[in-house]
């Protein structure tokens, strides 16, 4: 059995050859088993530990460095809130604070608090599975992320392929 | 003085699609690439030598300098782009790869050239996805006119570009942990010697430049080196994209000729356009979250954007080109130690006094402003900091690898130079007075 769907596995033999040794390979491969999943698994791990000739315990290494390589399955949006300086003089923890009292029990949304996300001309700022929101209110905050929930705004993977969101049964 | 367009001319042309290859083709992109491909290498360097152009990045080290550091006849070497922008307050460099990937793969083609490699990279900062989107599309486009691939142009020269996109850690932005990163380990900094370029990349010869640094090249090669040394002031020369953020009326990206002040960058009406409600500026950071703070003082506002004169005068940089304003309604105690947090989130962990001296920097700092400071507490910190960054004085030393631990300890140093009172408030009253 494989992780990678065919069509993934292709893509990885792609990525793998472009690199002069394989192992650069590693952080687009995790980047792909995300796309696939939404997540990392172990199982992911190993089968890119394969793919680039490395132990899986080092794929794990440098998977879980980097913050943007999730080891739980985290719902299908991920609403990334700044709350550096310009953000944090602007607003920024308010709409943090206003997204995690939102969506703290809705398993499809993941609400984070990360550090500047290079959007500071329009602080405050959010990102909905890496697109930009700029210059927001809590209120405006939970507005996006309601849009991307009733499917109105296109919610995508970091490769931009598209995400089915689904529904609460509470109606959250 | 004030705004000029040269990096930015592109985007100020065609403001709705400067990032496509028809808007770019019509402006003029990738004529300096042919001027480029008919010249010697060294010719090249030569011009970029003559324009005196600094690195964006940071650090702000010569251009032409760090192409010359190079061994001569060892191949493969490497051309490394750092888009991996994460100092805080810093967002000029997303800009341009966001708006201008043709401009930037200009300036890596006409770079790879000049420095003999046939492979170039570009770490684009993992959050950045519609910055990787344009790029990569750009990039099919430019193979597909024959600007980057086999035989450019038909010159004989080949060049291969591969994208390669980070995952959230600010210290691959330095370049050794960015080359670790690049070669799918953990992003944690080398040891200087040896210098990447001697061993970087697969320990071969490579030089790792930022993404603005890149840009500016056709445009360089259009003017001509000596025209673009003329602007600007002393050993700043030519413009740079600054990126106003905080208190300012209109915060964005301006690219100003270099020796600009920074009260006409916050106070000009096409600039900053003024501080919110018209309050005073309190303190303002001068170069990204590294830097060490100025104030609203006469002296500090009409100092020049001059990489050497505010090193010199206020031992404080121009860094990656940020300018974060605070007005008098700003709490400074509560910006230290969210620079504080933030450089504890992001140590890698290598090093003992980065590692553990982040993260007590925050806790005591977090305590002061909730009210529980104790009156030894800022030079508890100053103790702190010392064992990171020993004399605490600029140029700072390093107990570290890299500059991440100094860097950390910045805010300190500045609240202790201007806002000892305010730290004694929060102190005395025992809760913040900001609040």
């Amino acid at each position: 059995m494989s992780f990678f769907t065919e069509e993934n596995r292709q893509k990885a033999g792609s990525i793998v050859e472009r690199y002069p040794v394989r192992r650069s390979a590693v952080m687009p491969l995790l980047h792909l088993a995300q796309d696939q999943e939404g997540w990392v698994s172990g199982e992911a791990m190993r089968e890119i530990a394969d793919l680039v000739g490395i132990e899986p315990a080092q794929v794990l290494g440098t998977c879980a460095f980097y913050t943007m390589y999730k080891r739980e399955p985290v719902g299908a949006l991920v609403v990334s809130v700044c709350t550096n300086v310009s953000c944090l003089v602007t607003g920024g923890p308010e709409i943090h604070q206003a997204l995690r009292e939102q969506y703290a029990d809705d398993p499809e949304v993941y609400v984070e608090e990360v550090e500047c996300l290079a959007a500071c001309g329009g602080a405050p700022a959010i990102q909905v599975n890496y697109e930009f929101h700029e210059h927001l209110t809590p209120e405006s905050a939970v507005e996006v992320v309601e849009a991307y929930k009733r499917g109105d705004r296109k919610a995508r993977t970091l490769s931009g392929t598209p995400v089915a969101i689904v529904p609460t049964k509470a109606g959250a | 003085m004030g705004a000029k367009t040269i990096i930015t001319r592109r985007l100020a042309e065609r403001p709705d699609d400067s990032w496509t290859l028809d808007a770019a083709l019509a402006t003029g992109a990738y004529e300096a690439l042919k001027r480029a491909l008919k010249m010697p290498p060294d010719d090249i360097r030569a011009e970029v030598e003559a324009s005196g152009l600094r690195g964006r990045g940071g650090a702000g080290f010569g251009t032409a300098t760090k192409w010359g550091f190079l061994p001569e006849g060892v191949f493969p070497r490497y051309l490394v782009v750092n888009a991996d922008e994460g100092e805080p307050s810093t967002f000029k460099d997303r800009m341009l790869l966001e708006r201008d990937p043709h401009q930037l793969i200009e300036g890596i083609a006409i770079a790879s050239y000049a420095v003999g490699c046939t492979q170039a990279f570009v770490y684009v900062r993992g959050e950045f996805a519609l910055g990787y989107d344009r790029l990569t599309h750009a990039l099919e486009e430019a193979r597909r006119r024959g600007f980057v691939g086999p035989n450019i142009l038909g010159s004989g020269f080949d060049l291969d570009v591969v994208v390669h996109r980070g995952a959230g850690a600010y210290i691959c932005g330095e370049e050794t942990a960015l080359l670790e990163s690049l070669e799918g380990r953990q992003g944690m900094p080398r040891i200087r010697p040896p210098f990447p370029a001697i061993e970087g990349l697969y320990a071969k010869p490579t030089v790792v430049n930022n993404v603005e640094t890149i840009s500016t090249l056709p445009a360089i090669l259009t003017m001509g080196g000596a025209k673009y040394g003329k602007l600007g002031v002393n050993k700043s020369t030519g413009t740079r994209i600054f990126s106003l953020s905080g208190h300012v009326k209109r915060p964005g990206n301006y690219e100003v000729e270099l020796g600009t002040t920074f009260r006409e960058l916050m106070y000009q009406r096409n600039l900053g356009g003024g501080i919110r409600d018209d309050r005073p500026v309190k303190f303002f950071i001068p170069g990204g979250a590294s830097s060490q703070w100025l104030t609203g003082a006469d002296e500090h506002l009409d100092a020049p954007l001059d990489m050497d004169f505010v090193q010199q005068t206020f031992g404080v940089m121009l860094g990656s080109g940020a300018v974060m304003v605070f007005d008098d309604t700003a709490c400074a105690v509560r910006v230290a130690w969210r620079l504080a947090k933030f450089f504890a989130h992001e140590s890698c962990g290598k090093c003992t006094p980065c590692r553990e001296g982040t993260g007590w920097i925050t806790k005591v700092l977090h305590r002061i402003e909730l009210g529980d400071g104790r009156k030894e507490d800022l030079d508890l910190l100053l103790d702190v900091g010392d064992n990171i960054s020993p004399g605490l004085v600029a140029p700072f030393s390093q107990t570290t690898i890299c500059p991440l631990g100094p860097s950390a300890v910045s805010p300190l140093v500045s609240l202790h130079k201007f806002f000892r009172d305010e730290v004694d408030e929060h102190v005395r009253e025992g809760r913040c007075p900001f609040t």
